[in-house]
């Protein structure tokens, strides 16, 4: 099986986010960056898909230059070899933009099957996959637990609301969201950081995959949140704060 | 291009609160850019879909009927609605953000050149939709530009309905055209996971632990907390996801929901997807070392600090009070 896996390079975790001076995007200045979780679950069910089944793992990312220790990693957990969309303006793109890029990039390769995260941790769209499943014209399934080969293509494991799920068909070649839990994940091994330097990262410029379009959607300003409640924060040294708060558990919410 | 459509989804749980919401989002866009309101939405009239609503009735209701799409598909359910925009031109379609609507509706906005707005927790004039970024630590406001249809769904929770008045309205039957081959994908039954062993619904007071607690072996420092207190202990998603607690202690919405008295979150930093399974309790405390964190949005009282100083310490009060 030949598998494509798109992944997204987005900031660490609990890096601080800063909002930059424009009011448009995030203060990217000393920001650590990780591969997006979700998607590192859709490269889990690609390699365990390929140790199964043998075939080939691409890696699909785009972004700027900097999206390529994202892209090392993934090489070293196993993929055979990627493909780097640069791109430095992907924030003026709305998620049909992106997806456009990958579709295209993906088109040539014609591959038997597309994984991607079911979202990102940063813009959490929850789209691209299910966008480039239509651009490809190819039929998809979202929030999936698990894959299966089977002789009439995959059988998928999906993930429903509220503790409930769902087994689902599909033929081949398709595209499907991967939600994350349902593999553990692999770490590199040092062998497989070795490696994944003589692995093949072909780069496309961004430019060459097609005319950029008009976003359909534009951000207007990023903001703070506004508060929903008025928080009591308890001040002072842990065991303090802890008195504290037992205190107004027990005489003012009267919940203990 | 005169039309607000908003669409309900036939749940398998019966309830109707969240089209309510998307109802009461419909008629705050309709009242802030003067369209008429019409809902939309798969099934049978009589039985199922129009039936439970309340507040002042849309114009119009429009019932999908086809054989084809009595299971659902993301490729029934994007050509049906398909057609249906098509025919009525509606300027802005309204989905709730339920699973099923980011499974189909991403790729039924592209069919039209368009982009979904997901997870919409507010309008302003303009209009502009506010959604948030980065697991709910930045706000932002998104304008459509174009022409249309503009596509939004609507975040559980986020818009009240607060029109009791109901009335009656005209409903039109409208039967796409689905060709036999057009389903790619074969859905079975729907199953529930492993037998629930917890019911975290029913439990008073809930001990809740996230990522903050680094590693499996620092989670005596939770359960010596909820012994004190008398607490289950619930966990979010990337504890479960990890092995370190079973799923069936999830909270949010992929996991349970819950509303206890009290909910005491410690580490967890509150992305939306855990917040819409709690955020109903009575008495919500929250221990993390972010000041920042979205958890504190929801909280009554908050701890800024090392959980791992916090938690032992909280322990010890609880014991020492009773």
């Amino acid at each position: 099986m030949k598998i494509i896996v798109a992944i997204k390079q987005v900031p660490e975790r609990d890096a601080p986010v800063r909002i930059a001076a424009n009011h448009k995007s995030i203060d990217e200045t000393d920001l650590n960056w990780a591969m997006n979780e979700p998607d590192a679950y859709a490269l889990e069910e690609a390699l365990q898909l390929k140790e199964k089944n043998g075939g080939e793992v691409i890696v699909l990312s785009a972004g700027p230059e900097r999206v390529g220790s994202t892209i090392r990693e993934a090489l070293a957990k196993g993929a055979d070899r990627a493909i780097h969309v640069v791109s430095d303006d992907l924030g003026s793109r709305d998620a049909l933009g992106v997806a456009r890029l990958l579709a295209e990039a993906i088109k040539p390769e014609n591959p038997d099957l597309v994984l991607t995260g079911l979202q990102s941790e940063d813009l959490g769209l929850g789209q691209t996959g299910v966008i480039v499943a239509e651009l490809l014209g190819l039929p998809h399934s979202t929030l999936i637990l698990q894959v299966e080969k089977t002789d009439a293509g995959i059988k998928v494991k999906r993930e429903l609301e509220e503790g409930w799920f769902q087994h689902i068909e599909l033929p081949l070649p398709a595209v499907l969201t991967i939600q994350s839990g349902g593999n553990k994940l692999r770490y590199a091994t040092l062998m497989g950081i070795k490696r994944a330097k003589m692995k093949e990262v072909r780069s496309v410029n961004a430019a060459d995959l097609g005319p950029a379009t008009a976003p359909v959607l534009t951000l207007e300003q990023i903001s703070l949140p506004s508060k929903q409640k008025s928080t009591q924060i308890l001040p002072g040294t842990a065991k303090e704060a802890a008195a504290a708060l037992v205190e107004k558990l027990k005489f003012e919410a009267r919940v203990l | 291009m005169s039309r607000i459509l908003v669409v309900q989804e036939a749940r398998r749980d019966g309830n109707a609160r969240f089209f309510q919401e998307t109802l009461a989002a419909g008629r705050r866009l309709a009242s802030s850019t003067g369209l008429t309101l019409e809902a939309a939405g798969v099934g049978d009239p009589n039985k199922d879909i129009f039936l439970e609503i309340t507040g002042p009735t849309p114009a119009s209701g429009h019932a999908i009927i086809h054989p084809a799409l009595e299971t659902y598909t993301p490729d029934g359910y994007v050509l049906a609605f398909e057609q249906l925009i098509r025919k009525l031109e509606p300027a802005y379609v309204i989905f709730p953000h339920t699973y099923q609507v980011r499974d189909f509706v991403p790729r039924l906005a592209a069919r039209f050149g368009q982009t979904l707005i997901g997870d919409v927790t507010a309008f302003e004039d303009g209009p502009l939709f506010i959604r948030q970024l980065f697991q709910g630590r930045i706000s932002a406001r998104y304008r459509h530009e174009g022409g249309g249809p503009c596509f939004a769904s609507i975040q559980s929770g986020a818009f009240r309905n607060d029109s009791p008045n109901g009335g009656t309205m005209d409903i039109y039957h409208f039967t796409p055209e689905i060709p036999a081959d057009a389903l790619r994908t074969k859905p079975s039954e729907p199953f529930r996971g492993s037998a629930q062993t917890v019911d975290l619904g029913s439990a008073q007071l809930i001990v809740s632990v996230g990522r903050g607690i680094r590693e499996a072996e620092n989670l005596p420092l939770i359960e010596s907390l909820a012994a004190a207190l008398g607490a289950e202990i619930a966990a979010s998603r990337p504890i479960c996801d990890n092995g370190w607690l079973p799923m069936e202690r999830q909270v949010g919405s992929s996991g349970q929901s819950v509303a206890p008295k009290l909910y005491l979150a410690v580490g967890i930093s509150g992305a939306i997807q855990h917040l819409v399974g709690m955020k109903a309790s009575q008495c919500i405390v929250a221990i993390n070392k972010d000041p920042d964190a979205p958890i504190f949005e929801v909280a009554d009282y908050g701890i800024v600090g090392d959980l791992f100083e916090v938690v032992p310490a909280l322990t010890e009060a609880v014991k020492a009070a009773k």
